[in-house]
């Protein structure tokens, strides 16, 4: 079975970057698949691979992670400067995050516009009779 | 955008980030052999071959009638998985499998760690893969988010499955320079935009 634990941007909006990184890195390692609502700040990307490196074992062996954000580069000034303020009083919830323990998640392919999310096929064992 | 932005500094800090196998340490190798006529540190198929830091400083471009002289340091590559299994594949016993894996966990904090101290960096992508990878993602958006000037080297240009459109279409901010390392292909442009960025 695979669960997947719904990570709302209000759950994370207060929380400092060490105490984000922890929450999240709890979740998935009690081999959940975490979604996010919005990102993480490109610090707290580094933050998270950096703990996440530090706590690799025989047990959990690191993490899978996407991010989709809308695209940014075709929208209007106006409306740029008005997202960034919006950003400036409410924090960035704008797009979703994934993040997978990698003994489960095989590997999360992005193009622009889908995910497709690998998992590890295990056969179910025959009883024997 | 990046001009004068060195000047008066005495030793211009060069990286080259990316993810595993990506070709860092080829293009490092390319770049002291052109102007050092030496290696900077062993390639290999199995991932994670460089696990550590590694430095070499004074080193001298010219091009064009312009140079520059900087340090260039060369990083492990950016991983957020490793699993010694993964090395398994490639022959390793499983103490080497397991021992590689640790040093490359550290390799990667080691990378990261760097990151503030670099003036500018190569960001090195394997031109056969997606670039939609959040390893490189995380890179480039680091290095937006530090201030950091970035050349994007999508290498490996020689091989059949090479895409460079796509990996200007994941960044189209930035400037991205198609090469091989392995093969020398297209280093004069290569030179000319790092001359360009670090100037």
């Amino acid at each position: 079975m695979l669960t997947l634990q719904i990570v709302p941007y209000g759950e994370i909006h207060n929380l400092g970057s060490d105490d984000r990184i922890k929450k999240l890195m709890k979740i998935v390692k009690d081999d959940k698949i975490v979604l996010m609502q919005g990102r993480l700040e490109p610090e707290e990307e580094t933050g998270l691979i950096q703990k996440t490196m530090e706590e690799v074992k025989k047990s959990f062996r690191g993490i899978e992670i996407c991010t989709i954000y809308p695209e940014e580069h075709s929208v209007e000034i106006f409306d740029k400067l008005r997202s960034q303020f919006a950003k400036m009083l409410l924090g960035n919830r704008e797009g979703i995050t994934i993040i997978g323990p990698a003994n489960i998640v095989k590997e999360i392919r992005r193009d622009p516009n889908k995910i497709q999310l690998y998992t590890f096929n295990k056969s179910p064992r025959r009883k024997r009779k | 955008m990046f001009s004068n932005l060195f000047k008066g500094k005495r030793h211009i800090k060069l990286g080259i980030y990316g993810p595993p196998n990506s070709g860092k340490t080829t293009i490092a190798n390319r770049i002291c052999k052109d102007w050092l006529g030496e290696e900077m540190g062993s390639v290999s198929a199995v991932p994670h071959e460089t696990r550590e830091v590694n430095i070499k400083e004074k080193i001298t471009v010219k091009h064009k009638g312009k140079d520059i002289t900087f340090n260039l340091i060369d990083t492990p590559g950016i991983a957020t998985r490793i699993d010694f299994e993964d090395f398994l594949k490639y022959g390793l016993s499983e103490k080497e499998a397991k021992k590689r894996a640790k040093e490359a966990t550290k390799g990667v904090i080691d990378a990261i760690k760097w990151l503030d101290d670099m003036d500018c960096v190569i960001a090195v992508l394997d031109s056969t893969l997606n670039p939609y990878n959040q390893v490189n993602i995380t890179i480039v958006g680091n290095l937006a988010a530090r201030d950091i000037p970035v050349l994007i080297c999508a290498n490996k240009i020689d091989k059949k499955k090479s895409n460079i459109k796509k990996i200007e279409a994941a960044f189209p901010q930035y400037e991205v320079i198609p090469i091989s390392a392995l093969k020398g292909t297209n280093m004069e442009e290569f030179y000319e935009s790092l001359i360009r960025v670090l100037k």
